[in-house]
């Protein structure tokens, strides 16, 4: 039965051109097609059945459909080392001059795959194998389950290079979007367009058509199917409020009717134009949805089902008739409904010998049977299909026979190619995803769409309307329905002439013998799940269908079971004796098929992944060649290297110079918030722990805020400058929810308060001056305000530096003296630049984040959010002296009352000393009171920072301990893989405890 | 994505509010008077409707203010807007 290359492709006939020759590449063999055809087209064209192994048991797989449904056929398409694109259905990649596609999932070739040999030790592959089996020892999983299953059941891999493509992104609204351009949906976008609705009509194909594309018989309208497509798509193309989206997956059914569409705008090129993008995203809001998706073929379940040369046979007429590819050169045909006579009047007609129609009802009626018959083709009625022959390729069906209940009268019939039917499953796949609810349809044996729950419509095979005329008028009710058309005038009718559709579908596996074949039945191809399997998980007690699906994984591959949840259902079903309604039904989530990461992201990668805040002296620390680290969207200058420094050398030196001189560092980032307003300091009573009704204008506070279960939210430094007026700052991270919780409660708990918020951070450069120096740096620059050491610590004043206006502030975050100095942030450069001149005689050194760091933690000053986690109260970081003494409330107050909040067991602040001076500990380690434990060990305690201090010439760390401040003096453990680390509890504050420096 | 209509903007898409959770839950005037339980009903208990639900939103990357909205849980799709500090509209079927 040898033939030669391209003798399957038919003369003439379907939507290629046959001059156009395309060259391409599979698995390393070149391979012509031409233009028009899909890889899987061309491939069939070659006589190329076989293109994969399936998941679980490497089995040899085949071509078994035409459409996005195709579970085996997945490939690998590469153009570069950067532009690999694995898990493609063969079936739905578009051929092009030089395309070079390999197969999956084998090892080291499709033809000799080592993983077949699961298939042989099958027995040991059952439902929830991986469950059973790979429980224990733990430590396995990593080094030794998880490799070896992930090599062996992996899908195609990810290209190693960056995506260099571009990917569009836009919105769109409209009146009607009609999901799919098969008669249904063409006949939709006709009737809506035509009441003047703005149209989307969208299709995941190359060409509109949909199942017209492969019909070679019918007449719409006293025209031929295609000449109706292309009337009405040139028609609609012409309508300036209709924009036609071809090659365009609607993926994903959103609230509200927003819908996502993937768009492929050049992976179908031989050479994209350099800057096309290669996908767009659309987000369409639509008024009105119609969803004409369709229907997909059943597949039958019987053993051997899997074998390559055994197609759905609809595809197998879409081949033949859309792409001129006969699909082999003698077939049986298996089928449940008269729809496959179709397929065996064309693939005769088109010279293909059928052997046989095995068909599963006992009468066989109708008008395609009956033309079949005529044809001189052979039916079999009553068949069952016991198994399958061959190794790469099927050769033999064995077809039997049921009679009164039993299997009997085996035949062999040798051929290339089995055809399946099994009837239709409506695609309710957007449907289910709008969160419309599906009934079940007794009749057509599949889920429909019910109650809908967004202004959506189902129109054609999607809702179990099959029969062509039936399906027109469907589409064309539900477009003008969709576009609130009038409803006079009656529904627009179709005169069709072509054999009327069946739906006779069939759920479940086929009838066996007493003694079935061995040989798997599959139900779902792409993840290797048989009718066993699904038999033994209900057998051990599985019920749901949710269950089951877990269980067996069936319908969890990258297909969502397209193919194959029907026919799990139902043999679940059947299996308890349930009807499959009460089985359940699966959910359907998006996207509908899988779309890439780049189409998601689009431009938000590299530089525009996420904005970058900098501040007004980034340049002056760029130019210094900074190390900067990233604190929310901040830059901030983490350390200042000189001369060949790591980290650790350019900290110690800055940390000793702000104590021995002076330092300068840009605390610009912090949060700044306006609170102004008659009731302001109202406003801020209510808010925060402290007493703000005794701080007088030019003071500042220390302030704390609480969320309402009394747990630290942020703290800062909050000044008056006015009576009406607060400057509140937060920590850098916390400047926006600070500001959203002020509004929340100023606009609905207390609108009575007048009071507005506003947010200054970027208004303000804030130039922190800290060290011993630091008053004589600024003497000679600062204009209007005395800082002589009357001025004492918490000083606010407005004034000028170097002409410019200026809030000047004596705060500390270092326990020196120090300043801060805030000018409009388009100052700051230049006043940063002036300070530090000035500082030169004085030895001033600009200083980064992690000396800030280490500085604060020598005071024992903590940072909310790293000494702090949201279960930290003011007591328990020892600040309760900041809380106002009578204050009747304020947020958190009543939280603080309650009795696990004063429990002398809750986790406190300490500091923490390593008894080897050296040792840093890690932030983070866990603190226990004992030493010496295993596993699981009683821990009290963690390690929230930690840092060598150059200038105390020991480590110091920051805890929170149980019952922490009794225990100053003890000595605590530190687990580490290596053993336990001693250290002792202290004081959290190491340096200057008594404070002498910051009130110099 | 939702649609939300602001009662002072329109409507707008989801991504320019940030969602509030349930409204009308108001703060204690004098929280010291309530008892351990009551004060931890108040912090902590919400409901978790199946239906309408009141719930509060801000337009936050609009013009700033918290508004309340009835939201079906089941189908997302909202009945009313209105303002804070008003009762949520009569429902009629
Ligand atoms: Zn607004």
């Amino acid at each position: 039965m040898s033939r030669a290359a391209g003798g399957l492709r038919t003369p003439s006939g379907g939507r290629v051109d046959r001059t156009q020759r395309v060259q391409f590449e599979f698995d390393g063999q070149p391979y012509e097609g031409v233009a028009g055809d899909t890889l899987a087209s061309a491939l069939l064209a070659n006589g190329v059945h076989l293109t994969g192994r399936s998941f679980k048991y490497h089995r040899p797989r085949g071509i078994l459909a035409a459409g996005s449904e195709e579970p085996n056929a997945l490939v690998t398409v590469s153009r570069d080392a950067a532009r690999v694109t694995p898990n493609l259905r063969a079936t739905q990649v578009e051929l092009y001059d030089g395309l070079i596609a390999e197969s999956q999932n084998r090892w080291p070739s499709l033809k000799r795959d080592f993983g077949r040999i699961n298939d042989l030790l099958s027995a040991f592959f059952p439902s929830g194998f991986y469950y059973k089996t790979f429980m224990w020892p733990r430590k396995a999983w990593k080094s030794l389950y998880e490799p070896v299953i992930r090599r062996a059941a992996g899908l195609g891999r990810a290209p190693t290079h960056a995506d260099p493509d571009r990917y569009a992104q836009r919105y769109a609204h409209c009146d009607v979007l009609v999901v799919g351009a098969g008669p249904a949906g063409i006949a939709a976008a006709l009737a809506a367009a035509g009441s003047g609705a703005r149209v989307i009509l969208c299709d995941e194909t190359a060409e509109f058509g949909g199942s017209l594309l492969a019909e070679t018989s019918a007449l719409i309208d006293g025209q031929t199917a295609l000449a109706w497509v292309q009337q009405g798509i040139a028609s609609l193309a012409k309508n300036n409020r209709v924009t036609l989206l071809a090659r365009t997956t609607a993926f994903g059914y959103f609230p509200h009717n927003f819908i996502g569409l993937n768009q492929r705008l050049s992976d179908h090129l031989s050479r994209p134009p350099e800057g096309r993008p290669r996908e767009r995203l659309w987000q369409v809001r639509a008024r009105s949805v119609v969803l004409a998706t369709g229907a997909i073929e059943r597949p039958l379940v019987f053993p051997g089902n899997d074998r390559p040369g055994i197609l759905l046979a609809g595809a197998a007429h879409t081949y033949l008739n859309r792409y001129g590819v006969r699909v082999g050169t003698r077939a049986v045909i298996v089928t449940s409904g008269d729809d496959a006579y179709q397929a065996a009047l064309d693939l005769k007609n088109a010279g293909v010998e059928i052997a046989a129609v095995a068909d599963l009802r006992s009468e066989v009626a109708g008008a395609l049977p009956d033309a079949a018959r005529l044809a001189g083709i052979d039916i079999l009625p009553g068949s069952t299909v016991l198994g399958t022959e061959g190794d790469l390729r099927v050769n033999a069906v064995t077809v039997g026979r049921v009679h009164g209940g039993k299997v009997q009268a085996e035949q062999r019939i040798l051929c290339d190619a089995v055809l399946m039917s099994g009837g239709y499953t409506p695609s309710v796949h957007l449907f289910s995803q709008s969160r419309g609810k599906l009934k079940w349809n007794d009749a057509l044996k599949a889920f429909v769409p019910g109650v809908s729950a967004e202004r959506e419509r189902s129109a054609g095979a999607c809702r179990g309307v099959y029969d062509l005329a039936d399906v027109l008028a469907d589409g064309a009710a539900a477009g003008a329905a969709a576009a609130g058309a009038a409803a006079g005038g009656g529904a627009r009718r179709f005169m069709v002439d072509a054999f009327k559709r069946s739906s006779e579908s069939y759920l479940g596996a086929l009838p066996q013998a007493q003694a079935p074949s061995n040989d798997k039945s599959f139900v779902d191809w792409q993840h290797d799940v048989t009718s066993r399997d699904l038999d033994l998980a209900t057998r051990e007690g599985f019920q749901s269908i949710e269950h089951v699906k877990r269980y067996t994984t069936t319908g969890m591959a990258t297909d969502q079971g397209k193919t194959s949840n029907l026919n799990a259902m139902a043999i679940v079903a059947k299996s308890l004796d349930v009807s499959i309604p009460q089985v359940g039904l699966t959910t359907f989530r998006m996207p509908y098929t899988p779309v890439t990461f780049g189409s998601m992201a689009g431009i938000s990668r590299g530089d525009l992944f996420d904005p970058v805040r900098t501040t007004p002296t980034h340049p002056w620390a760029q130019a210094r060649a900074a190390v900067f680290e990233n604190v929310g969207l901040w830059k901030r200058a983490r350390y200042f290297p000189r001369g060949g420094e790591d980290m650790h050398a350019a900290v110690a030196r800055e940390c000793r110079a702000v104590r021995s001189a002076c330092g300068i560092f840009d605390a610009s980032t912090l949060g700044k918030i306006e609170v102004v307003g008659p009731d302001a300091a109202e406003f801020m009573n209510r808010l925060y722990v402290n007493n703000w009704s005794n701080l007088s204008l030019g003071r500042s506070r220390y302030g704390i805020l609480l969320r309402e279960d009394g747990f630290i939210y942020d703290d800062g430094v909050v000044a008056r400058t006015g009576p009406d007026r607060f400057h509140v700052t937060t920590t850098t991270g916390g400047a926006p929810r600070v500001l959203a919780l002020m509004e929340d409660y100023a606009q609905t708990e207390w609108p009575e308060l007048k009071v507005w918020l506003t947010s200054t951070t970027e208004q303000w450069a804030v130039i922190a001056v800290q060290g011993p120096q630091s008053r004589r740096v600024l003497e000679t620059l600062v204009e209007g305000i005395d800082i002589s050491s009357a001025w004492p610590h918490m000083s606010v004043a407005r004034g000028r530096i170097c002409g410019v206006p200026m809030l000047l502030f004596r705060v500390s975050f270092t326990g020196e003296l120090g300043f801060e100095i805030n000018v409009p942030a388009d100052f700051g450069l230049g006043v940063w630049e002036a300070v530090y001149t000035e500082g030169q005689a004085h030895g001033i050194t600009e200083y980064g984040t992690e000396t800030m760091h280490v500085l604060r933690a020598e005071k024992g000053y903590i940072i909310v959010g790293q000494d702090t986690d949201g279960t930290v109260t003011p007591d328990d970081a020892g600040l309760t002296w900041a809380i106002g003494k009578h204050k009747a409330d304020f947020v958190g107050k009543r939280s603080l009352e309650r009795p696990s909040m004063k429990s002398a067991h809750r986790k406190q602040l300490v500091g923490l000393r390593t008894k080897d001076p050296r040792t840093v500990l890690e932030e983070g380690a866990q603190v226990a009171a004992k030493s010496g434990q295993k596993p699981p060990m009683e821990l009290i305690g963690h390690v929230t920072s930690s840092y060598a201090s150059s200038v105390l010439g020991h480590s110091i760390a920051l805890g929170v301990i149980e019952s922490g401040r009794a225990r100053l003096g003890q000595t605590l453990y530190v687990p580490m893989p290596d053993g336990d680390l001693e250290v002792e509890v202290t004081s959290p504050v190491f340096y200057d405890p008594a404070g002498a420096r910051i009130n110099a | 994505m939702l649609l939300i209509v602001c009662p002072y903007c329109g409507e707008r898409p989801e991504i320019e509010f940030t969602y509030g959770g349930q409204a009308h839950l108001a703060r204690p005037h004098q929280p010291a008077q309530l008892d351990d339980q009551a004060w931890a009903e108040f912090l902590y208990m919400r409901t978790n409707t199946k239906g309408v639900y009141a719930e509060r939103w801000r337009h936050a990357r609009g013009c700033g203010r918290f508004f309340n909205a009835l939201r079906d849980t089941t189908t997302d799709h909202f009945l009313a807007f209105y303002k804070t500090g008003e009762a949520p509209p009569e429902r009629t079927a």
